[in-house]
């Protein structure tokens, strides 16, 4: 076995014992944290560039591309419990993404955290969440996977709620973690359920993995006592897990809250790598989602592929909707993720694993672009992040300007040139071309109308025009700002806040330097998967991959294509036509899309009261819940032992009465008797306990002696 | 064959501390302590050579020593353990040490304290040991003193009640069960658990039991079951099943922080282990009769208990609450392995794993609880008994390396995979799914719950806004954090490699859902 293969385990190992050792250190020590973080990483990003060499080696010498390496793990019963880690294609393609991203928003952070009293614990944290992020790759095992997929929602609640002093993020941390166990809760009954029919919970195992082809058609020749076919089942309670961490409806509403995190968090969990573990997931164990009964089988797509298209296809829209009324620079990128993320799901529901794969490496590196971008922008603007108090940043911040429209521009798909372009469209035309229904195809065409239509009104409102940050004006809006944008203020300027307030200035240059390399991919990465030359899909489906012009005329290819290309221009129109073509004068005055219908945007600015619907019922649910629980608690259960204690003491009382005025005969000698016996036992219980205690370890050495002497017999 | 009475002697330990402090009065307050600690520490060495020493694939009984008691009646001193004894030898072992370091500055009667302590120790090592059951009761029975006298004279303003409550609740479950262990006696003139288990598997026993009783108004079936719910009883309170319980949370959170966390990670194993060790053996039938509404109380005592310790707002209630629901889990595996007794040979490998579960699980909750409460008392030492959730708030920016160390314990006790809170909830869920899927299931809710109280201590106390009484909070000294490490250290070795126990009790696991396969 290649040494790659056997060692890979090193990849999120370093990592994490980096985190381990800058949790041991002193607190105080920065440069040691940083390094030791920076440096596991980017040992990391070399191992996974030669691990995705030799998976591309072994590609072109027409060998199996999949490799992995098991190992036991404990034994209950006669059976061990094994785990394992593969490489490959698929896990090649994250590693390199994962850690290359992360290892340039590690470096990002060093200057974006540079003042932050907590600096060593914040790359403490990444560093961990970076190990768990990777095994969740390399896992051969479903068990291995869920439990770093679990230490990945640790860190990610840990980050988000990494200013734990301002309340809201400590709300918003915790909310994200109960939100996604919510889905795992699901996803771990899944497993158990999966592990009882297939017998292992390894991916991959000579023929005995649960993705290969003998336990999937056993699992689909099973079916349920309710009629469903087992493989559906568990593939529909994995996806649980998937819908709870990548932030799909109805499962969506953390994601938002967790941008109280330090920005460079939002860019690496919140939007390129944890929230795409979902997906990840779902691609991972795509034999099992996928597998079906039906006769013609390249016709039809398996019920858990098709709720996965639905809910992805929802998401995409919903997300988008909602992004359109939002004022918050983070809380639109975080729509726009869930929003994204939808499409990834959609793409993996109609087109399969490359589709939506290609979309989430493409939206990893755009995305964390915007973030970084929405990043300097806050760092700028000393922790400002409501975009009403923004504009003209173009000319301050021109690297900051220039890297994030390349990033907007790949997120609305811009035709040809840029990343999110290829991508997106291969999804559109899958689904185009779905044979179950149409609808995701429109919705998702209508969802990226409104992404180019929501991008363009972000940048024109922070870029165009002239600031509107005035100290005193930023200080009076603040007041007046939506619910949600309050108290972003105090946490971001914690740690940005050591600029004289007021001018915004372009970031340093271990911020900028990030910015431009991940713009440079945001633009080239696309040529990786565009139809004429479909590399990135041939790569992950391991067929060969032509260069092929032709490919543009085939099947539908250039209406689709054409299509949503005007589509992208006419939602960055409109976003012009409302926006950009009267400059914004004031932060006061009202949105102007918002002045069509007051009613509609404030509902969309509040999210379309999805917290307040979860707060009404769920959350209403569970407290009532708990209240019960502890009034049957205090009443039912204590008070029935109360009343057989009651009883029992009345029966005593009776007795007594009955004794003294029924029951004459005796009595005085009774009474004498009870009173010497009194007098005895009050010699006893003099309340002394150390009498008593005396008494019994007396008693104690009589009996083992006692003891010791029979036992000699 | 004349071997070392090394289960004696282990017991004898903790005794001869006891007479030892005792003796020495609580004149010198340090050197009590010390010594107290000493013989737990030796204990712990004892039960480690146990460890060591303990044959993983031997069937039945290791060290057993036997001896005739009282020819007369047929009793006999008979001790011995298997994997299960001897995990629940080394939790309490581990347990005791923390339970007195939690009770380090009690400055009343000290010597009684430790000696009660140390007592108590000695009870809970002879229950975990004893295969007659003669003496195994009176350990049992014996344990209630120093616990109650623990919880009354050192514990909270109500602690006079609680104890009491504790006492009588668990007498009237004890004399419950002594009923039924006399009726079997009458029919079988035996005491000895083994020989009781070959009679339930050849089917003796109960013909047996209602033949002598000859109650001509019950059926059989009916006087069997009497008889099963007698002990059955004694087991619930103890444990504790819902609606059995409400002695728990009065009685953990009125005890001074150190008893509770020896109540907690070592007596409460007692309930459990009584079910593995008694009743799985002698009334699996009767136990398979009512399996429907014994699964309702498992799901109902994990459900029920994660609600109402969400209602909380004393940090030792939430806790104890907590510790119901963990246990919760246990009933939840032992009653899914009593599910299925015939020969399904598919069924075994879930079995297996619902048994090693539920083994796993009695020993992590043992230290987690017991971790938990250590870090209570220890904030209740700093700021003078406050524990109420809403006292608190942002101690993390004063008390970082204590917020940390408390947040691993807290999270183990959440099941966060790579602590061991983890592999026991996994084995337990792995196999009971299949054996008893939809009490599964809805007891899966109580892993939600969990997190949601968990995750609210943490907001509540550590997270926020830092009040201004607690600006000069201490953290914790180097002395604490090093006599924590092994306990943490602990956590994380058996959440990564669980083989640590599994090795050790799997062999047990294995032959105990074998025998309940010949009814």
């Amino acid at each position: 076995m290649n040494w790659i293969v056997r060692n890979l385990w090193l990849v999120p190992a370093l990592p994490i014992l980096a985190a381990g050792i800058s949790a041991l250190a002193k607190r105080k020590s920065r440069v040691l944290a940083a390094s030791l973080a920076i440096g596991s990483m980017a040992i990391s990003f070399l191992l996974s560039v030669c691990a995705f060499a030799h998976v591309l080696l072994l590609r072109s010498s027409g060998q199996p591309t999949l490799q992995f390496f098991n190992f036991r793990w404990f034994q209950f019963g006669n059976e061990w419990l094994s785990l394992g880690w593969v490489l490959d294609p698929l896990t090649a393609v994250m590693l390199v993404m994962v850690t290359f991203v992360g290892l340039l928003i590690f470096i990002y952070s060093v200057g974006y955290m540079a003042h932050d009293d907590n600096f060593m614990r914040f790359f403490c944290f990444l560093a961990l969440f970076a190990g768990a992020m990777l095994g969740v790759i390399i896992s051969n095992s479903l068990l291995l996977l869920f439990m770093c997929w679990e230490i990945v929602g640790l860190t990610s609640y840990l980050l988000i709620g990494f200013w734990y002093s301002n309340p809201k993020a400590a709300a918003a941390g915790k909310k994200a973690f109960i939100v996604t166990r919510i889905g795992d809760i699901p996803f771990f009954l899944g497993i158990a359920w999966l592990y009882a029919q297939s017998g292992t919970l390894l991916f991959y195992n000579n023929g005995a993995g649960f993705l290969e082809h003998s336990a999937i058609s056993h699992l689909l020749a099973q079916t349920t006592a309710t009629g469903i076919c087992v493989a559906t089942g568990i593939a529909i309670l994995i996806f649980c897990g998937a819908v709870g961490k990548s932030g799909q409806f109805p499962l969506h509403v953390w994601l938002p809250d967790a941008m109280e995190g330090p920005t460079p968090v939002s860019a690496l969990i919140h939007a390129a790598t944890m929230v795409a573990a979902g997906v990840f997931l779902v691609a991972r164990v795509y034999p099992l989602m996928s597998a079906h009964t039906g006769i013609a089988a390249a016709l039809t797509t398996s019920t858990a592929l098709q709720a996965v298209t639905w809910i992805g296809s929802i998401t995409a829209l919903l997300g988008a909707v909602i992004a359109v009324a939002q004022f918050d620079i983070k809380r639109i990128l975080a729509y726009s993720t869930i929003s994204q993320l939808g499409y990834m799901m959609m793409g993996l529901g109609v087109g399969g694993v490359s589709v939506g794969m290609f979309h989430l490496i493409t939206h990893a590196f755009f995305k964390s672009l915007l973030f970084l971008g929405a990043g300097s922008v806050i760092h700028g603007c000393s922790g400002e992040q409501d975009i009403r108090h923004m504009g003209g940043l173009g000319k301050l911040m021109p690297i900051t300007f220039v890297t994030y429209a390349v990033g907007m521009l790949a997120l609305c798909g811009f035709p040809f040139f840029f990343s999110g372009f290829w991508s997106k469209d291969e999804i559109l035309h899958a689904a185009h071309t779905w044979n179950i229904s149409q609808a995701p195809y429109y919705m998702g065409a209508f969802a990226a109308l409104l992404t180019a239509f929501y991008m363009s009104r972000q940048v024109f409102y922070v870029f165009a025009g002239s600031s509107r940050t005035t100290e005193a004006g930023a200080e009076l809006a603040h007041g007046l700002a939506a619910p949600d944008a309050a108290g972003h203020h105090a946490s971001d300027h914690d740690a940005a806040g050591h600029h004289a307030p007021g001018t915004p200035h372009e970031s340093p240059s271990v911020m900028t330097i990030p910015l431009m390399i991940l713009a440079a991919f945001a633009l080239l990465l696309g040529f990786l998967g565009t139809p004429a030359w479909p590399w990135f899909q041939s790569f992950l489906d391991g067929t060969p991959a032509p260069v092929n012009f032709g490919a543009f005329s085939s099947g539908g290819m250039i209406p689709v294509m054409l299509s949503s290309s005007v589509i992208v221009l006419l939602g960055l129109g409109i976003g012009w036509w409302f926006y950009g073509r009267k400059p914004i004068k004031s932060a006061d005055a009202p949105d102007n899309l918002g002045r069509l219908s007051p009613s509609i945007f404030s509902a969309l600015g509040a999210a379309l009261y999805f917290d307040a619907f979860y707060g009404a019922t769920f959350v209403k649910l569970t407290t009532v819940l708990a209240r019960v629980s502890d009034w049957l608690d205090r009443w039912v259960w204590n008070g029935a032992v109360q009343t057989v204690t009651y009883t029992i003491f009345g029966f005593a009382h009776l007795d007594n009465f009955l004794d003294r005025h029924v029951v004459n005969s005796g009595f005085d000698e009774g009474c004498n008797s009870v009173s010497r016996g009194g007098k005895l036992l009050s010699m006893l219980q003099a309340g002394r306990v150390q009498g008593y205690l005396k008494i019994v370890a007396g008693a104690l050495i009589v009996f083992t002696i006692l003891l010791l002497w029979k036992a000699r017999i | 064959m004349i071997t070392f009475p090394w289960i004696t002697t282990l017991t004898m330990v903790p005794v001869v501390g006891a007479i030892v402090l005792l003796a020495l009065g609580s004149r010198n307050k340090v050197l009590v302590r010390w010594i107290a600690l000493a013989f737990s520490i030796f204990a712990l060495i004892l039960t480690l050579v146990l460890w060591h020493k303990f044959n993983t694939v031997a069937d039945g009984f290791q060290f057993q020593e036997l001896h005739a008691w009282v020819p007369s009646l047929n009793i006999e001193y008979r001790v011995g353990i298997d994997g299960l004894g001897l995990l629940m030898l080394l939790l309490t072992s581990i347990v005791v040490p923390i339970g007195m370091l939690a009770s380090w500055q009690i400055q009343q009667r000290v010597s009684l304290y430790f000696a009660l302590v140390l007592f108590l120790q000695a009870c809970i090592f002879g229950t975990f040991t004893a295969l007659n059951f003669f003496h195994w009761f009176i350990f049992w029975e014996l344990s209630l003193i120093p616990a109650f006298f623990l919880i009354k004279l050192w514990g909270g303003s109500k602690s006079a009640k609680a104890a009491m409550q504790f006492l009588i609740y668990t007498m009237v479950g004890s004399i419950a069960m002594l009923m039924s262990f006399l009726a079997i006696y009458l029919a079988t003139r035996t005491f000895d658990f083994t020989e009781l288990a070959h009679l339930a598997q050849s089917g003796q026993l109960m013909p047996a039991v209602v033949s002598t009783l000859g109650w001509r108004l019950f059926t059989p079936e009916h006087t069997a079951m009497l008889i099963f719910f007698g002990a059955f009883l004694g087991f619930a309170v103890k444990v504790p099943l819902i609606p059995f319980h409400t002695w728990l949370p009065a009685a953990y959170s009125e005890a001074p922080t150190g008893t509770t966390i020896i109540l907690t990670g070592a007596m409460s194993k007692m309930g459990l282990y009584g079910f593995l060790r008694i009743l799985l053996p002698l009334f699996g039938p009767q136990m398979q009769h009512v399996l429907t509404p014994l699964l309702w109380l498992a799901v109902a005592t994990v459900v029920l208990s994660a609600y109402a310790a969400l209602a909380q707002t004393d940090l030792k209630r939430i806790f104890a609450y907590s510790s119901i629901n963990h246990l919760g889990y246990c009933m939840l595996g032992i009653f899914a392995v009593v599910k299925f007794t015939g020969g399904d040979a598919g069924l075994t490998s879930e079995k297996f794993a619902a048994m090693n579960g539920v083994f796993v699980q009695m020993f992590n909750h043992g230290l987690t609880a017991a971790t938990v409460f250590w870090f209570i008392a220890m904030l209740e030492k700093r700021t003078g008994g406050l524990r109420g959730l809403h006292d608190f708030g942002g101690l993390r920016k004063v008390v970082p390396v204590f917020t940390g160390l408390m947040g691993i314990a807290l999270f183990s006790s959440l099941g966060l995979p790579g602590l061991n809170g983890f592999i026991g909830e996994f084995l337990i869920f792995k196999g009971s799914f299949p054996l008893v899927t939809w009490a599964t299931s809805i007891s899966a809710l109580g892993l939600l719950i969990t997190a949601i109280f968990i995750l609210g201590v943490l907001q509540r106390v550590f997270y926020g806004s830092l009040g201004e009484k607690w600006v000069h909070l201490p953290d914790l000294t180097l002395g604490e954090r090093l006599t924590l490490v092994p306990a943490i250290g602990l956590m994380f070795a058996l959440g990564l490699y669980p083989q640590l126990i599994l090795g050790v009790v799997n062999h047990t696991a294995i032959q105990m859902a074998l025998n309940l396969r010949n009814f």
